[in-house]
């Protein structure tokens, strides 16, 4: 048992091994005070099968907890002559299961080795790009303390092409430090007529700790389990992850014999686990739970959770694959050309239908209310102080439901740009259907013809942003024209896409502007000088199109 | 970064430091248990004003939580605070008739008692209004959270303001000394929070909530400040720039990730609004001793004056930190 500190743990958990007829062979830190491990010394001193090693200094990474590893093992080899199996464990690890089940288990098994051990070609867990050199390289200085000379010494060696020979008969392998061995694969190791070859080469290698005995013991043992006993996970960083009273059901349920490492305040786990009698129980360790709640842990870390910006998440733009959590759509053109569209859309698809989120007087969310989803404001200020988060906010706010929302060039233009860059936006764009509106309104012809100029502007920038190849969105544009020749084909394809329901075909149009006249006053405008060429080839005639009311059959009857 | 700026930064930063110095002279001790305090113990710091309905719960809690010593400004409080605290052994209480604002909000202060007391320790710096929040925090202690942030090389831990309100009209429920605030003020906005990066500092710049939204709608960039960095394993080189909000250095401010992952976060639950709102805005309009010369405060009264609170169909009743972190506002990081 290496130790280095919550010593009253440290005494709690041998008192619990001995207690079960387990010799201990403690190995105290040399960092430890010499006080401390008096304290340790003497409240254990009632313990005949508890017996203290030579101490050694031990630091991450260094041969410092191989050294410890070996004396320990000496220590117990030489004094405790019935041992079969030899089992490292840390301070802070914790026996979950009865130690007799722990016995029984071992005493049904009794040549195999449960330790694991993998060639480094074949395992992605070396940290820092150091994989088959940390065998092939020197590592005199300390990677915690020195990190400087660490990393230098590292790339010089590399630059002279330097490599140490392996001594013979050994293939590198690396895994877990925490191992199960049997008395002959361990008394093999240590009784090695070549083991100051080995000992030597070992303590330039780095991270020694997790090589020695893995390697070692694919020269000695007949029997190999590559798995560790010890429950222990470690982090992206490879920091192991902590366990805490919270996790007492999970460390049940998951069969393991002992976890690493667990939190020395943990009293419920120390309660539970040191006072555990349960009945015999022959299962297998089944870490799956545990390893899923800390992969998906690491996954938070690591990729967070798509869409969301807060206080500890804030990815740069080019950093994620989409700006937005869910995917949502954007209509332009389309409540100019029909009336009811938003009630019908919402109708027909059963999404979120808002109106205009970016009108230059406020955001007109679904229902027309001032506060929304999350809290979000109406409030056109609010919005343009950070149109990006309105959106990414109103997304987030609101995962679960696909909200859908007009736009178009009468709108605030900041969030156009962000849109088409977002492979969650499927963008449905009718150009030129702003021209509608104006045929409507009653204001004298010259401002529309300025209107009508700014509005095509607008919008011919925003097209050739949607064409170009940043965009990411899913888009469709039609002219106005040519949308005009098959819109129920158009409707159709678009609620497909996006409808809730299963509803193969649309039953209801939505109601259209009345465009009696709309031919003559688009050739108004360009007989102004002002040719919206947008709207396509609009005829000059009446509109050749007249949605039916209720549409009875499937259009696809045509 | 260049050399100029972090020469620039470190010249800000001693400046900092001595000015403290200076402002410590405006400190009286008037309570003096640091002798207790232990190696390892965290320390929480706070300054208050008047705030004897308000301690006693704030205590409870924090002394639930794991906190091993307060340290205490008291800025002239003219009620029975100071016999509330007198006879705490883990408390000590300086004295201050100073200006809160001539001492950059009190920011010289705590800066002075953190680099004294608080050097290699864990320290937690809040307002006697805010409640720390963090994963896990109902069922590890705050030292599980400091071993967990040691073992990591962590250094600072970010925790925004939440606020928190009453349904309906803020003055309907009185609050009663020794009372949880959440238990009136339990509906909090969840998802209207803007971030702008501080190119300065580094840190984030968090505006939003209930505020923003009822009272800075028109100038939403005059809206209060939300990111707080609140823990932080202090060491006397370091400085709060303007009261918890930032830091310098610079990196301490990177409590956040910025390649897609979450780091670990939690939540200030800041319970302002309660019935005495209205009274604590108005004697600050007069002692003009906040931010933006109490801009906030004429905002708050304003609109505050027909009793309207800012309650909606949307706001989110609290439950705890699991549906706060569900909702996105902080979160568990790799901390499990």
């Amino acid at each position: 048992m290496l130790v280095h500190t919550a010593l009253d743990r440290v005494e709690q958990v041998a008192r619990h091994w001995a207690a079960a007829g387990c010799p201990v062979a403690l190995h105290v830190d040399l960092n430890v005070s010499r006080a401390a491990y008096e304290r340790l010394v003497s409240a254990l001193a009632d313990q005949p099968m508890i017996r203290f090693c030579e101490r050694h200094r031990c630091e991450w990474g260094r041969w410092g907890i191989v050294a410890a590893s070996q004396s320990a093992c000496e220590l117990l080899l030489e004094r405790f002559d019935n041992l079969h199996h030899v089992y490292l464990v840390s301070g802070s690890c914790l026996p979950l299961r009865p130690v007799p089940q722990l016995i029984d288990y071992l005493a049904r098994r009794p040549r195999t080795d449960f330790i694991e051990s993998a060639t480094t070609a074949d395992v992605p867990w070396a940290k820092g790009g150091l994989q088959q050199e940390r065998f092939t390289l020197r590592f005199p200085f300390s990677w915690k303390r020195q990190r400087g000379a660490f990393d230098r010494y590292v790339r010089l060696q590399r630059r002279l092409g330097f490599k140490r020979k392996i001594p013979d008969g050994l293939v590198p392998h690396i895994g877990s430090q925490w191992w199960c061995l049997t008395r002959q694969t361990l008394s093999s190791i240590l009784c090695d007529p070549n083991r100051d070859v080995y000992d030597h080469y070992f303590r330039k290698v780095w991270i020694p700790d997790e090589s020695y005995f893995q390697t070692l013991a694919r020269r000695f043992s007949t029997h190999i389990e590559s798995r560790s006993l010890t429950l222990s996970k470690f982090d992206h960083q490879g920091k192991p992850h902590v366990f805490y009273d919270d996790h007492l059901q999970l460390l049940r349920r998951s069969n393991c014999f002992v976890a690493r490492k667990v939190w020395p305040h943990a009293n419920r786990l120390y309660g539970a686990f040191l006072n555990n009698t349960g009945a015999m129980n022959l299962a297998e360790p089944n870490p799956a739970r545990i390893d899923r709640v800390f992969a998906r842990a690491m996954e938070q870390r690591t990729r967070g959770r798509p869409g969301l910006y807060m206080q500890s998440r804030m990815p740069h733009p080019g950093a994620v694959q989409a700006p937005t959590s869910n995917p949502y759509s954007v209509f332009q053109g389309f409540s100019d050309l029909f009336s009811n569209f938003e009630d019908w859309l919402a109708r027909t698809t059963e999404n979120q239908v808002h109106g205009r989120l970016f009108a230059p007087d406020k955001a007109e969310f679904s229902g027309r209310t001032c506060v929304y989803s999350g809290g979000l404001s109406d409030s056109a200020a609010k919005r343009d102080y950070a149109p990006e988060t309105f959106l990414t906010s109103l997304i987030w706010n609101t995962r679960g439901a696909r909200q859908c929302f007009q736009y178009g060039p009468a709108d605030r233009q900041r969030i156009a740009a962000f849109i088409a860059r977002d492979p969650n936006a499927q963008i449905s764009v009718i150009t030129g259907a702003w021209a509608i509106p104006l045929f409507h309104s009653s204001c004298d012809f010259a401002r529309l013809r300025k209107r009508a100029a700014e509005l095509q502007k607008i919008e011919t920038r925003q097209l050739s942003m949607l064409r170009s190849k940043e965009t990411k969105a899913q888009t469709r544009i039609w002219s106005l024209a040519e949308f005009m020749e098959t819109p129920m084909e158009a409707l159709q394809e678009i609620v497909d896409e996006i409808g809730q329901t299963n509803s193969r075909t649309l039953n209801e149009a939505p109601q259209m502007a009345d465009l009696a006249g709309f031919g003559q006053f688009l050739q108004n405008l360009k007989n102004q000088g002002m040719h919206p060429h947008l709207t396509g080839d609009f005829p000059l005639e009446e509109p050749l199109v007249v949605l039916p009311k209720r549409v009875s059959r499937p259009y696809l009857v045509r | 970064m260049s050399l100029w700026t972090s020469y620039r930064m470190r010249v800000r930063r001693r400046l900092r430091l001595l000015r403290c110095l200076r402002k410590s002279r405006e400190l009286t001790l008037t309570q003096d248990n640091t002798a207790a305090i232990r190696p390892d113990d965290i320390l929480l710091v706070s300054i208050f004003r008047n705030e004897g309905a308000r301690l006693p719960y704030f205590l409870e809690y924090y002394r639930e939580l794991g906190v091993d010593h307060f340290l205490f400004v008291d800025n002239d409080s003219d009620d029975a605070t100071a016999e509330l605290l007198a006879d705490a052994p883990d408390i000590s209480v300086w004295h201050s008739r100073h200006s809160y604002k001539k001492a950059n909000f009190g920011t010289d202060w705590l800066n002075y008692l953190l680099g004294k007391y608080g050097h290699g320790h864990w320290t937690l710096t809040v307002d006697p209004d805010e409640f720390f929040i963090y994963p896990f925090c109902d069922t590890r202690p705050l030292r599980a959270l400091t071993d967990w942030l040691c073992a990591s090389s962590v250094k600072s831990f970010g925790a925004m303001l939440l606020d928190m309100y009453p349904r309906g009209r803020l003055d309907a429920e009185r609050y009663k000394p020794g009372q949880n605030p959440m238990e009136i003020a339990e509906w909090f906005d969840s998802g209207n929070y803007t971030l702008k990066r501080n190119p300065d500092l580094g840190n984030l710049w968090i505006q939003g909530g209930p505020r923003s939204r009822m009272f800075f709608a028109d100038n939403p960039e005059k809206a209060p400040a939300l990111n707080k960095i609140p823990l932080v394993k202090w060491n006397r080189r370091y400085t709060y720039v303007s009261s918890s909000h930032m830091l310098l250095p610079r990196g301490l401010n990177l409590v956040y990730d910025q390649s897609g992952g979450e780091k670990a976060s939690g939540i200030l639950l800041h319970a302002k609004f309660l019935d005495n709102f209205a009274d604590k805005a108005a004697e600050e309009l007069t002692r003009k001793q906040h931010y933006y010369g109490s801009v906030e405060y004429r905002a708050y009264l304003d609109k505050l004056e027909d009793g309207a609170g800012p309650w909606n169909e949307w706001s989110e009743k609290y439950i705890n930190w699991r549906q706060i972190e569900i909702l996105g506002l902080m979160s568990k990081g790799n901390w499990t």
